[in-house]
């Protein structure tokens, strides 16, 4: 199994703040890796920094590397554009666009060029079958986007992600805004997903990462504690810290 | 004590509500007595003749009371104030609320405000010395009084609210909105153009209302530089009348009683209909946007 993503000591500031220190992982291929740690500890910052999203916030500072199928991807701006659809991201609260069910599927593959009219149907149908839900939105698809459910605008925030042909999806913390059975479903397309895609989550549900993921790193104050396969970070902590974390000691 | 601070907010509340029902009470005198001033008109002019009447000779015997060329004359200066400003506000609202870096943001907010704090007389006054003469010269036209000049000034006087309302309305789009298109891979310009503005739109459009709403009514600026002939316009190279330079230049000259009296009183009555029909719109649309 090869590497998706590489990291290397990667560090990052805001202002005068070191929020990532000396950071580094690596993302399987066709996995689920997530990362769980404390509120503050910066796994939404690791995250934002494998698609350049920290780009955006102004006077933050980045050091290290960050190898995506072996490019570095802070090297040169360029790329972003790219970048970013190939590593697509699904945020703590489901943020469709203020348009119709089907525009917010079409947006991606127009603003990428990536289809002709006539394929944008079988796009939006596809995109939408690989979230499961097709079946129930296939006659609301004129409808506002803001009127579905939460559960279904976050499976359509992924199927946004599946109609750019996205490698990556980040996910921060995907069902936090949900109810218990919303989310074992999400974890459910999450499984069904990694066959096709890499995926890493962010969540401090350590249940979650433990049911669903195959890897899993342990951050705190900065740092990444541990990294490795979900089964041994749970059965068998390397770190003392990591131990406390996980039976609930802290956090 | 408790007592005093219930005593005192029984007053407050009722003086706050006293001073709500005095502002409806005003609106309803004033919009009486137009009525009643105005519709004296029709005792001497049937109301087609008055709106559809193509002549305005209101000193002529008999008087000739048509207010077309007046009607026509205000929507065309308006016409050409909101193609110029809606497109020039909306754009500026956005390089403010999401391009400009913050420094030319503040810069450009500041003189924004100073914009809308020029009296109209001020405006009026360095358009016919400025702006009329450059029209005149550029275009090559007998006079630079015309129609467009009182476009373009009422265009600037129309700058300032659609610019901070629409700004307003931009930033009021949910932050997630943008980091959701910008992590699809968006460009800076299809999140603004894709997904920002179908969030504003309610907001841009009320902008815009308001901001015809507000020169609709507009006088001083335009009577100093569209020329003022009372007739039916062809063209924005011409000079041009609006029904508020009628009632501002003919008020004063009007015999109290006459039909030309009574004519000015109903073309004060148009007008009102006319910005509270786009007043009331742009509260619709402003509804609709809070709703959401
Ligand atoms: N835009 C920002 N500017 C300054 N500090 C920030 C910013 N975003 C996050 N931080 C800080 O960085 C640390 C890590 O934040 P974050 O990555 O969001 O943590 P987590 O997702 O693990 O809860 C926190 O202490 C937070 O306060
Ligand atoms: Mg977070």
């Amino acid at each position: 199994m090869s590497a998706k993503i590489e990291v290397e000591r990667l560090n990052l500031w805001y202002g005068a703040f070191h929020a990532l220190i000396d950071v580094g992982l690596s993302v399987r291929e066709k996995a689920i890796t997530s990362l769980i740690g404390p509120s503050g500890c910066g796994k939404s910052t690791l995250l934002r920094c494998l698609n350049r999203m920290n780009d955006l916030i102004d006077d933050v500072r980045i050091e290290g590397s960050v190898r995506l199928d072996g490019q570095d991807i802070y090297a040169g701006t360029s790329a972003l554009t790219a970048l970013r659809k190939k590593v697509g991201m699904v945020f703590q609260r489901p943020n469709p666009f203020p348009l119709s069910v089907y525009e917010n599927i079409a947006f991606g593959p127009k603003v990428h060029h990536l289809a002709k009219a006539d394929e944008m149907d079988h796009i939006v149908e596809d995109s939408l079958k690989a979230v499961h839900l097709w079946d129930e939105l296939k006659d609301r698809l004129d409808e506002s986007a803001l009127r579905l459910s939460l559960e279904q605008k976050q499976r359509l925030c992924i199927a946004r992600l599946v109609a750019v042909k996205s490698e990556v999806l980040l996910m921060d913390e995907p069902c936090s805004a949900l109810d218990p059975m919303a989310t074992l479903k999400i974890e459910e397309l999450m499984r069904h997903l990694k066959d096709d895609y890499t995926i890493v989550i962010v969540t401090h549900n350590m249940q979650q990462a433990a049911r669903v993921s195959e890897e899993t790193g342990f951050m705190l104050l900065g740092e990444l504690i541990e990294f490795g396969r979900t089964p041994d970070i749970f059965t068998r902590p390397q770190d003392k810290r990591t131990e406390d974390y996980i039976t609930g000691r802290f956090g | 004590m408790a007592r005093f601070r219930k005593v005192k907010e029984f007053v407050i509340e009722k003086l706050i509500f006293a001073s709500g029902i005095a502002s409806i009470i005003f609106v309803a005198l004033i919009f009486i007595f137009l009525l009643r001033e105005g519709v004296s008109v029709f005792k001497t002019t049937s109301i087609g003749d008055f709106l559809g009447g193509r002549f305005w000779y209101p000193i002529s015997d008999p008087p000739k009371l048509g207010i077309l060329p007046l009607i026509l004359g205000s929507l065309l200066v308006t016409a050409g104030a909101i193609v110029l400003a809606v497109p020039l506000g909306i754009g500026a609202a956005f390089y403010i609320a999401d391009v400009a870096p913050v420094k030319i943001r503040h810069l450009l907010k500041s003189c924004v405000e100073v914009l809308a704090a020029i009296p109209s007389v001020v405006l009026g006054f360095l358009g016919i010395t400025l702006l009329v003469p450059f029209l005149k010269h550029t275009l090559g036209l007998p006079t630079g009084l015309t129609a467009l000049a009182g476009s373009i000034m009422l265009a600037f006087m129309a700058l300032p609210t659609i610019i901070s309302i629409s700004e307003d309305a931009i930033n009021a789009v949910p932050r997630e909105y943008k980091e959701g298109a910008l992590a699809l891979g968006a460009t800076h310009w299809q999140t603004l153009t894709r997904v920002i503005i179908h969030g504003a739109m309610p907001g841009i459009i009320a902008a815009s209302m308001l901001g015809i709403g507000r020169v609709i009514g507009e006088t001083m600026a335009v009577m100093m530089v569209t020329g003022n002939a009372a007739v039916i316009p062809t063209s924005l190279l011409q000079p041009v009348r609006t029904l508020t330079a009628t009632i501002a230049a003919e008020m004063g000259e009007a015999a109290k009683g006459s039909p030309h009296y009574f004519a000015l009183f109903a073309v004060g009555l148009v007008l009102f209909l006319i910005s509270f029909l786009i007043n009331l719109t742009a509260d619709l649309f402003l509804n609709r946007g809070k709703k959401r």
